[in-house]
């Protein structure tokens, strides 16, 4: 990595050197001439011989990139719809990479290629209504197609309905943490509403103590999902506008202050599943050297890392908003009922204070 | 015309009267003449240029290198970054206040207020703007409220910190964050003065336009640089004041306990009184300005970009006709795609549906203008001066970036890059880097027009282009893996998650790449401030173009032209047009410039 960082450097160096050179070259050749910023021939030839190498340049930092970046992609999703989705996502890249290489290679290899010379005539080629309407159609037929892939996709992802018997959970946002409720035996969340948080009887995220369907809600700093059920998430804001964004399953919604938000997803694979992922066994190796490195350097807080997924904010919130996230653990029905089990409800927690 | 046909002889009886005496103040500095009001667009957008780009390198060595102490942070921040550590807050405010400048300041004011009027005026053959006075208060304006940006970086709570697009509640809480205090609020007095300005200026690009263009040049004549900035104008109009409207609601909410964007909040132990606001409102209203304003600034870049490539490729401007449609469609359809900034914002998902199929649309335009582009090289001469290797190089970064668009634009797959680095690489490669370009491409084409007749060195100029180009991809193209990583956008640091630690050497390459860049400006800084003193005067027509600022004489007065003004007989891409027999048409000369009669058995091809 350094080696390569070091090498671009010096390549860099080496043209600005290069192209100093010349210029104090060029600038004692041309006192006399007006002419002199305007560029010649000489000009016109190495700025041309550079736009192919800059074609070469766009190429090989495309490839390296994804040579060396490519393992620190998302990986396979973890849910229903993320399938879907990765495969849309992957059907676009290639269309973009096929528009992007060709585009790139004829804009500068027509720029090295017609690069001036004195005397050499261009052509006066002003219209063409056949090559416009071939390069207009093109991109309307590739568009619409992922047009219409898109909206489809995009309708099942946000048909957040009840078919399937969902589990409700709310997702609660705050500077900077992360709260979950869930709707407990009833499947039903209690009524709530800030004005109604009430810290001294623990009832932080303002339920509506009255109302019965909120007694068996379970408040919890931790999100287990059973996994190959649907979830219907619900999401508040008690301040300002958060994002709940759960990357492994290529899911996002924001929090809104003053509305019910929502997003549904399936969980496909346990989180003791995706640690067997050979992707992921190889990234937290990775990270894992890095981490003993950096603690054998004396940084802090370099445990051994294990994977987990993870809800982070992902819109803006304030000063601690690079580290507000909340740990997703997706397990079997008969772990998550054990866990379920050993939280408290509502009502019980309200009654332990009283 | 006829409109036209009056203002001309107007002038043609009074233009003695424009050589009267002038003083230091009336025209260095309340100047009405449009070039000296272009120089002030320019030089106040380049140092805000310099201010916004610093700041980029500053929060860039943060994100590198999280939480070490360097000297400069301790030297620039001051009680910031204690003991040289960046603060998280003052990081923050970096980011925003870098956004705001980039956007508004620079690529809106510095681009677009520098050359609509320039050339404005000086393309269509006009003696000045419509009205030289607004000219004069729109930059003033703009003067004003890029001072109250700067002291609004120095108040005791810091500046604006919730991000360019200032979401509230965010950004009407103090109390949720210290930047949106004092911070904020000149903020936003400094926008709705931006605003002002705009709008002053935008009404008179377009009234000048339309009325005072020179006998012959009709608008299918206009050079594409006074379509782009005419319609950029038209844009502006009806998209800056809903953003007025938006940032004094958001005034009324702070100041005066209006409900307009919150509801329902609980925040530090009390909940406050605000009920039945909507911050998505607020983002529906910020997106119809912060949409266009990315074709307000991308446009007057493609418009020098089409002027500047048929130039020096010593061809006429593939697809003429098709380039000004695409300019039309392009700003229909930024006003009607907004919502693709909010698809998970929690409006309805149906209107994510609309708002994916208007956005797609947009690259048909796009993809129009780049394909005549590029056969506008085709068979071409191409001179590269170091205004069209930044045309070039628009092109291609308008390309790497905008077909990204492809993947944000569509709902689905924005769910989960949405507000990640993708978005990041993807917005600056295709507007901060192609806007920046074409601003590039603009000051080397036209400084002899702006500096009577002084030409920046081009050596200097090779350097800079080449060095930024590579280095504008070296930044941004693996920024796109970063995203697609997960990463998310305004992280302080992204050390807090394990999953992202991998990814810290593609940061430290990232901001490598950054610092050469930002050392590369300086070459152009140098090169800028060298020429306008001892830069060498070059022909009056460098460039051999055929537009009508080149008509001009190099000295600068007000009123452009000695006698009348050149009536115009041509379009302006009369590039190596031949005869039958393959001469030229004038001969030995591979251009013809607009004012210049059709010749003897010459046919005006009807583009």
């Amino acid at each position: 990595m350094t080696t390569l960082l070091t090498l671009a450097v010096l390549i860099l160096v080496a043209i600005a050197i290069w192209q100093m050179t010349k210029m104090f070259e060029f600038s004692q050749l041309a006192t006399s001439n007006n002419n002199a910023q305007v560029a010649n021939d000489t000009d016109n030839k190495y700025n041309g011989y550079l736009m192919f190498g800059f074609l070469i340049f766009i190429y090989g930092i495309t490839i390296f990139s994804f040579w060396k970046y490519s393992k620190v992609l998302l990986p396979e999703s973890a849910s229903e719809h993320g399938a879907e989705y990765d495969y849309l996502m992957f059907v676009s890249f290639v269309i973009i990479f096929i528009v992007q290489t060709l585009t790139q290679a004829l804009l500068h290899y027509f720029s090295f290629k017609y690069r001036g010379e004195e005397g050499k005539k261009a052509l006066f080629f002003a219209d063409n209504d056949k090559l416009e309407a071939i390069w207009t159609i093109i991109p309307v037929i590739v568009l619409a197609g992922l047009i219409l892939w898109g909206l489809y996709t995009w309708t099942n992802i946000m048909d957040i309905n009840d078919e399937d018997d969902p589990m409700v959970i709310e997702l609660y946002a705050q500077q900077f943490n992360w709260t979950a409720r869930y709707a407990g035996e009833d499947n039903v969340l209690g009524g709530a509403n800030v004005r109604m948080i009430d810290i001294d009887r623990a009832n932080v995220l303002g339920l509506d103590e009255s109302d019965v369907n909120g007694a068996d809600d379970v408040i919890v700093k931790e999100l287990h999902l059973p996994v190959g059920r649907k979830v219907n998430f619900e999401m508040r804001s008690q301040d300002v506008l958060h994002s709940a964004y759960m990357p492994h399953f290529r899911a996002q919604m924001n929090c809104v202050p003053g509305m019910i938000t929502k997003f549904s997803f399936t969980p496909t694979k346990t989180t003791a599943e995706m640690r067997q992922n050979p992707d992921v066994v190889d990234k937290v190796k990775r990270t894992n050297a890095i981490r003993a490195k950096k603690a054998a350097d004396g940084v802090e807080n370099m445990d051994p890392w294990e994977f987990d997924y993870i809800l982070l904010c992902n819109k803006i919130c304030g000063t601690s908003h690079y580290n507000m996230q909340m740990k997703i653990i997706v397990e079997t029905q008969e772990e998550y009922d054990a866990w379920m089990k050993s939280q408290q409800k509502f009502s019980q927690t309200v009654a332990a204070v009283q | 015309m006829s409109a036209g046909q009056v203002q001309l002889d107007g002038h043609a009886e009074d233009h003695g009267h424009h050589h009267h005496k002038e003083t230091f103040v009336t025209k260095y500095i309340f100047s009405t003449d449009h070039k000296m009001i272009s120089k002030q667009y320019l030089i106040t957008g380049l140092i805000m240029g310099f201010i916004g780009i610093a700041m980029s390198l500053l929060f860039r060595m943060q994100l590198a290198w999280p939480g070490q102490s360097f000297p400069i942070f301790e030297a620039v921040l001051g009680k910031w970054a204690p003991d040289g550590v960046m603060d998280a807050d003052v990081y923050l405010a970096l980011v925003t206040i870098h956004g705001t400048i980039m956007v508004f300041f620079v690529l809106t004011a510095g681009l677009s207020g520098t050359f609509s009027n320039l050339l404005i005026p000086l393309q269509i053959g006009a003696r000045d703007m419509a009205s030289g006075f607004l000219n004069m208060v729109s930059y003033w304006l703009f003067f004003l409220s890029a001072v109250i940006m700067v002291i609004s970086l120095f108040v005791e709570a810091g500046p604006a910190a919730a991000g360019w697009t200032i979401y509230p509640p965010l950004s009407a809480l103090p109390m949720a964050q210290p930047g949106s205090g004092m911070g904020m609020t000149l903020w936003l007095v400094s926008m709705a003065i931006f605003i002002a300005s705009s709008l002053l200026g935008s009404l008179n690009y377009v009234v000048t336009v339309l009325n005072l263009r020179t006998k012959g040049m009709s608008m299918t004549r206009l050079p594409l640089t006074i379509w782009a900035f005419f319609v950029t104008a038209i844009v502006g109009i009806i998209s800056f004041p809903v953003l007025l409207s938006a940032a004094l609601l958001l005034i009324m909410d702070r100041s005066f306990g209006t409900s307009f964007f919150l509801s329902d909040i609980f925040i530090q132990g009390e909940v406050l009184h605000y009920q039945g606001g909507s911050p998505v409102l607020f983002e529906h209203l910020f997106w119809f300005l912060g949409h266009p304003e990315v074709y307000i600034v991308l446009l007057p870049a493609l418009g020098i970009t089409s002027e500047v490539m048929s130039t020096n490729a010593r061809k006429p401007i593939f697809g003429y006709r098709a380039m000004v449609a695409s300019i039309l469609a392009i700003a229909f359809l930024s006003t009607i795609v907004w919502g693709h900034h909010m698809f998970i914002s929690g409006m309805n998902p149906f209107l994510g549906s609309v708002f994916t199929f208007t956005t797609l649309l947009i690259a048909i335009p796009s993809a129009v203008k780049s394909f005549n582009y590029i056969t506008t090289l085709w068979k071409g001469n191409l001179q590269m001066n170091p205004a069209m290797l930044f045309s070039i190089g628009l092109v291609s970064t308008f390309i790497t970036g905008g077909l990204t668009g492809i993947i944000l634009g569509d709902s689905t797959l924005d769910i989960n890059v949405h507000d990640t680095y993708f978005v990041v690489a993807h917005f600056h490669l295709v507007m901060g880097i192609s806007a920046l370009y074409g601003l590039f491409a603009g000051v080397y084409h036209w400084f002899p027009k702006m500096f009577e007749g002084k030409m920046l060195n081009k050596n200097l100029g090779y350097v800079h282009f080449w060095v930024t180009a590579v280095c504008a991809y070296g930044v941004f193209f693996p920024m796109h893996f970063v995203g697609m990583a997960g990463v998310p956008r305004r992280y302080y640091e992204n050390t807090a998650f394990p999953m992202f630690d991998e990814l810290t050497n593609v940061q430290v390459l990232m901001t490598v790449f950054a610092l050469i860049a930002g050392l590369a400006q300086l070459v152009f800084a140098a090169n800028f401030i060298y020429s306008i003193f001892y830069g060498k005067k070059g022909p009056v027509n460098p460039w051999k173009s055929n537009t009508l600022e080149w008509t001009t004489p190099q000295e600068h007065f007000h009123g452009n032209w000695y006698g009348e003004i050149p009536h115009v007989h041509r379009w302006a891409y009369d590039y190596s047009k031949v005869r039958e027999n393959g001469e030229y048409i004038i001969p030995g000369q591979d251009f013809v410039p607009q004012d210049v009669p059709l010749q003897e058995d010459e046919e005006e091809l009807n583009h």
